[in-house]
């Protein structure tokens, strides 16, 4: 297993190299002249020189991607304009947020989907089924921002069930100390269940927005792969030994169906990455999302390539880490790797 | 694998008139890909003559009129500055069409024609272009957007190019798959012995055969188009205020809706989500047509 471990790590290897080169091309592109930018408009040529061999933007350009790889190893991704602060330092402090709310979102989709798609699929052409295939439909085609203004209308303005969209916690409780850095678990290592129904009262409704948009890729496979399954010979055989109807669906079609549904969580997470970055406008959610759209409308770059960086590792590291759970799954890939 | 071929030729050449009975009876057996193809004239009508016919300019403002109401003056009621919501919509579907069919057309040709090669010569073509692939997909697809946008500069063009470059991988892969299985077929190897050179045969005689296969793959990523770009300047790239585009115009209502002027973000919002509806709808209708096989 171990081995195999290793062998997945060493097929994450190129993405990486992929991911490095890219952004240090949106580097080079990126403003325009990076030295005129960075000297000011009214810098004369020859300041424009001086700051070009400091940046060491007068080397060839290997050796400046050499320069920039060095960065990266160190953890330097430049300085924020904005907030003054190391650029690998401020996403640290805002990852947290970002991978709650994310994390979250995918636990209450998968809730929903999972069970939704077996039921779609068992239940072929009842109401069930529609509704499966009409969320699945509908879930593709939401622009995550309008949803999730629509819930903060629903549920803030008209029925008042959830707090104004404004960040993390409301600004009468202070931040549990950090242990995860997740405030629904540090409240709840810290013993303070007020502060966890504060945290969970900003969060659910975020997390519910990004969990309707995810809902259809996932309700989607599950239906579809159910359904091959419940096709298949070894089913058949199943139910002809008079197993039980429970038994023959969570116990031997399930489990085989769950394979494709592992799989399609990679393209769950691209997605999810992505819509992320809106909820977290739409809702002020203090994460690395809404860091980058603070920066973008301020044109400070650094700390935009350091986001595209930083979600571009994350997404790799997911789908590596997606790689090994299938390998856990279906014990077939381990015995021929 | 020869047999198939020669089975895909066939297919391939089927005639026209059972085409379009098969073209009624999906519409007759599927009413909901008919309502798209109605959806999406509607749209098409709202971006060719939409500025000539609406009821007021979208750009005026009137602040003795500002945050109205749906009323019967304003069907969609009026924004901050007294601007009329329903005329800035229907103004706005040009430009979201233009960013969505601009950005489709050009990885339709860059994606399809990189795929094309990469399937029928293979070898290093093929390595070169599933490795780009391959880069491309180890983003986050919206954030890759977000990078490309903020590196190339702050334009509706750039939009088009990045939605165009996010898309990229999905057309290779098609495109890549259908040419690959028809590299051997019969037709594409008497195409060769009459002495056609090899951009000839992937360019006269295979692309024409996956093309239907392709226009599939086109208006299901067109949905997906209109949705990047409008999350996109949505969160404040591309297209700049006084211009009505959907996602802008969803952003500008964001800050009304937590004090209840919820028709400001809600009718872009609600017509974003349509025409990104249609084109699901009118992609899943052109699969079943074209592709029944791959119905679920």
């Amino acid at each position: 297993m171990l081995k195999q471990i290793v062998r997945r790590l060493g097929t994450a290897v190129p993405s990486l190299i992929g991911v490095v080169i890219v952004t240090f091309l949106l580097t080079r592109v990126l403003p325009g002249d990076t030295a005129a930018y960075f000297a000011g408009p009214a810098a004369t040529p020859q300041a424009i020189a001086e700051i070009k061999t400091k940046l060491g933007l007068d080397q060839p350009l290997f050796v400046q991607f050499l320069a920039y790889v060095k960065d990266l190893a160190t953890g330097n991704l430049g300085m924020s304009l904005t907030t003054g602060q190391p650029v690998f330092e401020d996403i640290r402090a805002r990852l947290p947020a970002s991978a709650e709310l994310t994390l979250l979102g995918l636990i209450l989709s998968v809730a929903v989907s999972v069970p939704l798609g077996i039921l779609a699929a068992v239940r072929q052409g009842s109401w069930i089924d529609h509704l499966c295939r009409v969320v699945a439909t509908a879930g593709v085609s939401l622009p995550v921002f309008f949803t999730g203004l629509l819930l903060v209308y629903v549920f803030y303005y008209k029925l008042g069930w959830a707090p104004a969209p404004m960040g993390r916690l409301d600004f009468i409780y202070s931040a549990p100390d950090t242990v995860t850095g997740f405030y629904l678990i540090d409240s709840l290592l810290a013993g303070d269940f007020e502060l966890f129904r504060a945290a969970w009262s900003q969060i659910w409704l975020p997390a519910v927005t990004l969990a309707i948009f995810s809902l259809a890729p996932i309700a989607r496979m599950t239906r579809a792969s159910m359904l091959s399954v419940l096709a298949s010979d070894f089913v058949r055989t199943a139910r002809a030994s008079g197993l039980k109807p429970s038994k023959v669906v969570m116990g031997y079609a399930f489990r085989n169906a769950l394979l494709p549904v592992i799989t399609t969580l990679g393209m769950v997470f691209s997605f999810l990455l992505g819509a992320n970055v809106l909820v977290e406008k739409v809702f002020a959610w203090p994460g690395i999302g809404s860091y980058a759209i603070e920066a973008l409308i301020t044109s400070d770059y650094a700390p935009v390539q350091g986001f595209v960086l930083a979600m571009a590792i994350l997404y790799v590291l997911l789908n590596l880490a997606i790689d090994i759970l299938y390998g856990l799954v279906d014990p077939r890939v381990r015995i021929e790797a | 694998m020869r047999g198939k071929a020669m089975s895909l030729a066939a297919t391939d050449a089927a005639p026209k008139d059972s085409l379009f009975s098969h073209a009624r009876h999906i519409v007759a057996e599927n009413p909901v890909t008919g309502i798209a193809f109605g959806l999406f004239a509607l749209f098409a009508l709202a971006a060719l003559i939409g500025p000539y016919v609406v009821p007021h300019d979208p750009l005026a403002s009137n602040t003795s009129a500002a945050l109205q109401p749906p009323s019967a003056t304003y069907w969609f009621g009026t924004d901050q500055l007294g601007r009329d919501i329903f005329s800035r919509v229907v103004v706005a579907s040009r430009l979201d069409m233009i960013i969505a069919v601009a950005s489709v057309a050009l990885v339709f040709v860059a994606g399809g024609f990189a795929g094309i090669a990469s399937g029928y010569f293979g070898g290093w073509t093929d390595r070169i272009v599933g490795r780009v692939s391959d880069t491309i997909m180890a983003f986050p697809l919206f954030v890759l957007a977000m990078g490309i946008v903020a590196a190339l500069g702050n334009t509706v063009t750039n939009i088009i190019i990045a939605t165009a470059i996010i898309n990229f991988p999905l057309y290779v892969r098609v495109a890549r798959a259908e040419a690959n299985i028809r590299r051997e077929a019969g037709f594409v190897q008497a195409a060769r012995l009459s002495g056609n050179s090899e951009m000839r045969i992937l360019l006269g005689h295979i692309a024409p055969n996956i093309l239907p296969i392709m226009m599939v793959q086109v208006s299901l990523t067109m949905g997906y188009a209109i949705l990047n770009a409008a999350g996109l300047s949505f969160i404040g790239l591309g297209v700049r205020p006084p211009t009505p585009e959907w996602g802008i115009m969803v952003a500008e209502g964001a800050s009304f809706i937590i004090s209840g002027e919820w028709w400001i973000a809600f009718f872009p919002g609600v017509t974003l989500m349509l025409a990104v509806f249609c084109f699901n709808l009118l992609g899943d209708g052109l699969r079943d047509l074209v592709d029944p096989q791959r119905r679920t």
